[in-house]
């Protein structure tokens, strides 16, 4: 399924006057992406894919990038690592992109790694894991906070409200797995103690077993990591065996979708996530709150409610056409420097500041701590 | 020997092909993985087209062999080749060890249990985080080299695998035209006759099970070597289901069948892939089309085509003399 973009990028240029229609195609500025637009991730892919086409035309009606048509060339990987190979492949021999942004999940960002390095093509991913730019790889960027980030924001909170010992429930995919494991190794850092370690599997209805198990610990909060319906499930199950244990949740449950799950019972738990979920709560001076409002209404006016993930694709997109904006040309090891050379560039995901041994350039603090009230998200401060 | 005059032809064509078209991605991208899945498709086809034992794991041996290169490699530090050897090996041992209880098995109870085979091989590798890297993969392969030629680039890759197909062409064929390939076949037709024949049936349904999963444990690393990646989704459950469609669609008990399913199964949604949302839909029709009008298979079947045409020209030939 690929959608290419050429014809409204000659309309564009057509309009625009911008001379022949076919000069303006030949310099244009292909971009290459792979996204999970069906399948199991396409809660992911959709968004992204949504919010490139929608941008990549905006750029476009403007007169592009320096005068230079922006064209999209996409394929749906359906979320398996074999196809976001194949399809990655196909970019850099057949389509010859220039730069490549997208691989939605973790899996299928790690799997054409190894191809991008040896092709030497500037990749920036839309996937969480560290893995991705731990340790760093010359040629590959990514977007997303990582689940270290969330877990750090999460054990940073639980330290301020003097919490010592917390117990770890966490689902069994690659998110939880992952958010787990970064728990486990951050928590000494914060003097944070993990006294119950639990599992559960990506369909399980009932948690309470392993809760019950909680409750008879001395744990003083507890941190769920997981997407999907899993958290939800344990948010409720929670609060039907009275336990009255902070509860801490991934940014994985960062959607409407989890409150809309979970009910009354989500109230009063906690979570990291980007600001975009708050737009409007932010101060006026918050230097984000602009670009996030603008991104927000635009999506939101032609695809309804705004997700995180689509926001990372809007950071991917614009810090590689700005970077080739910079590098004035489509030299990859250019624009690769230029990536590289990202500073104060405010995304929706926070400010990305990139550097030779940071290629992700976001801190910690481009997470809130939300909490939820009244069925709504809240800042906390 | 007439049996290997379309291994020749074979041989031709692989030859030909990046001769004719240099640096083309459809032949050293997507002809790579096609060889690949004919590796796959050929040794799936001894069990499945020859003794008529169906199995829907087959992708389960695949990933073992995949995880045995990439965990060797990249956390004991083993030379490829060997471990390679040692992906077989372990391949082996799980067939052998699976087979007597699983092929005692006929008919759906046969292909629930080596579904269930493939299933549970693949929670392993998800599971078992530690050691495979559960389901976000396992990175950092390093590539074969040969005498310090480093299988490094798509042509380099093309000449590797698809030598090891014809390899596997030709082991093929000479089972086939042996004597334990025709007692293959005597098993596909009837068990008991070919029990009465004096044929060890368990004996021999087991040696080509093991056979089929060595050869896809040996694809399997091939895999491993040239993706420099592993993860648990490219040996799932469906994959093994690709896998018998290759085989069903090109023809059962024909290896060219096995080979051309696998060609076309690989090319066809490479080159669907303009007609964007309605892919799938049309990749769909044309199966169906094809499994209508050509049950058999389409080797088998464009072959009768091509006799039944031969022999009516003869006919009339011979009416007008």
């Amino acid at each position: 399924m690929k959608i290419r973009h050429t014809f409204s990028a000659l309309a564009a240029a057509a309009l625009l006057g911008l001379g022949s229609a076919q000069v303006a195609a030949a310099d244009s500025i292909k971009v290459g992406t792979f996204l999970a637009v069906t399948g199991g991730a396409s809660f992911l892919g959709d968004p992204e894919l949504k919010t490139l086409q929608m941008y990549v035309d905006e750029v476009n009606a403007k007169g592009g990038v320096d005068g230079r048509m922006v064209e999209l060339v996409h394929y749906d990987t359906g979320g398996r690592a074999k196809d976001a190979v194949k399809f990655a492949k196909r970019l850099i021999q057949k389509d010859k992109v220039d730069v490549i942004v997208g691989g939605s999940t973790s899996g299928s960002t790690l799997a054409v790694m190894p191809l991008v390095e040896k092709s030497r093509i500037p990749f920036i991913s839309f996937a969480g894991a560290v893995k991705i730019i731990h340790p760093v790889q010359k040629w590959t960027f990514k977007t997303p906070h990582t689940d270290a980030m969330a877990a750090a924001k999460i054990f940073g909170d639980m330290q301020r409200r003097g919490i010592t010992k917390v117990a770890l429930i966490s689902g069994s995919g690659g998110f939880g797995k992952s958010g787990r494991g970064q728990s486990l190794q951050l928590a000494t850092q914060y003097g944070i103690k993990i006294v119950a370690d639990e599992s559960y599997g990506a369909k399980d209805t009932d948690m309470t077993a392993q809760l019950t198990k909680i409750r008879d610990t001395d744990a003083q909060a507890i941190l769920n990591f997981g997407f999907g319906s899993g958290p939800a499930i344990v948010t409720k199950n929670v609060r039907q065996l009275g336990i009255e244990l902070p509860l801490y949740q991934s940014h994985g449950v960062a959607s409407k979708k989890y409150i809309e799950l979970a009910g009354d019972a989500a109230e009063g738990v906690r979570l990291p996530a980007a600001a975009l979920l708050v737009a409007d709560q932010l101060p006026d001076s918050d230097p984000q709150k602009a670009v996030l409002l603008a991104y927000k209404s635009k999506f939101e006016a032609a695809h309804g409610p705004v997700s995180t993930f689509g926001g990372h694709a809007y950071d991917g997109l614009f810090i590689a056409l700005e970077a080739i904006d910079r590098a004035n040309s489509l030299d990859k090891e250019k624009v690769r420097d230029e990536i590289e050379k990202t500073n104060g560039f405010i995304g929706t995901a926070g400010i990305f500041n990139m550097s030779p041994s940071d290629h992700l350039g976001l801190g910690i603090d481009a997470f809130k701590m939300l909490e939820i009230r009244n069925g709504d998200w809240t800042i906390v401060r | 020997m007439s049996y290997l005059r379309g291994f020749y032809l074979l041989l031709a064509v692989a030859l030909l092909l990046p001769i004719a078209f240099p640096g083309s991605y459809y032949v050293t991208v997507v002809g790579v993985t096609a060889a690949l899945n004919a590796i796959l498709a050929v040794s799936l086809n001894l069990l499945m087209g020859y003794a008529g034992q169906i199995s829907l794991g087959h992708a389960g041996f695949f990933g073992v062999g995949a995880y045995a290169s990439a965990i060797l490699t990249t956390r004991y530090g083993w030379n490829p080749w060997p471990a390679i050897v040692a992906g077989m090996a372990a391949t082996g041992v799980i067939a052998f060890t699976l087979a007597r209880p699983i092929l005692r098995l006929k008919g759906h109870y046969l292909a629930m249990a080596t579904l269930g085979m493939g299933i549970i091989i693949n929670i392993v590798l998800v599971q078992a985080g530690s050691f495979t890297g559960g389901p976000d993969g396992l990175g950092g392969i390093p590539t074969l080299s040969l005498f310090g030629w480093r299988v490094n680039s798509d042509l380099r890759w093309y000449i590797v695998i698809v030598s090891v197909l014809l390899v596997v062409v030709w082991i093929s064929l000479n089972i086939i035209n042996s004597r334990s390939g025709r007692a293959l076949r005597a098993l596909h037709g009837s068990e008991v006759a070919a029990e009465m024949m004096g044929i060890d049936t368990g004996a021999t349904k087991t040696q080509v099970f093991v056979l089929a999963a060595l050869i896809a444990s040996l694809a399997g690393s091939l895999f491993a070597y040239q993706q420099a990646f592993v993860s648990p989704d490219s040996f799932s459950f469906f994959f093994s289901i690709e896998l018998v469609t290759m085989v069903v669609l090109g023809g059962m008990a024909s290896t060219y069948g096995a080979i051309l399913g696998a060609v076309i199964l690989t090319f066809l949604p490479e080159l669907l892939v303009v007609f964007e949302d309605y892919e799938v839909m049309i990749f769909g029709a044309i199966l169906m089309l094809m499994m209508i009008f050509l049950p058999q298979g389409l080797f088998v079947g464009l072959q009768g085509l091509v006799r039944r045409v031969l022999r009516a020209k003869q006919g009339s030939e011979r009416g007008a003399a």
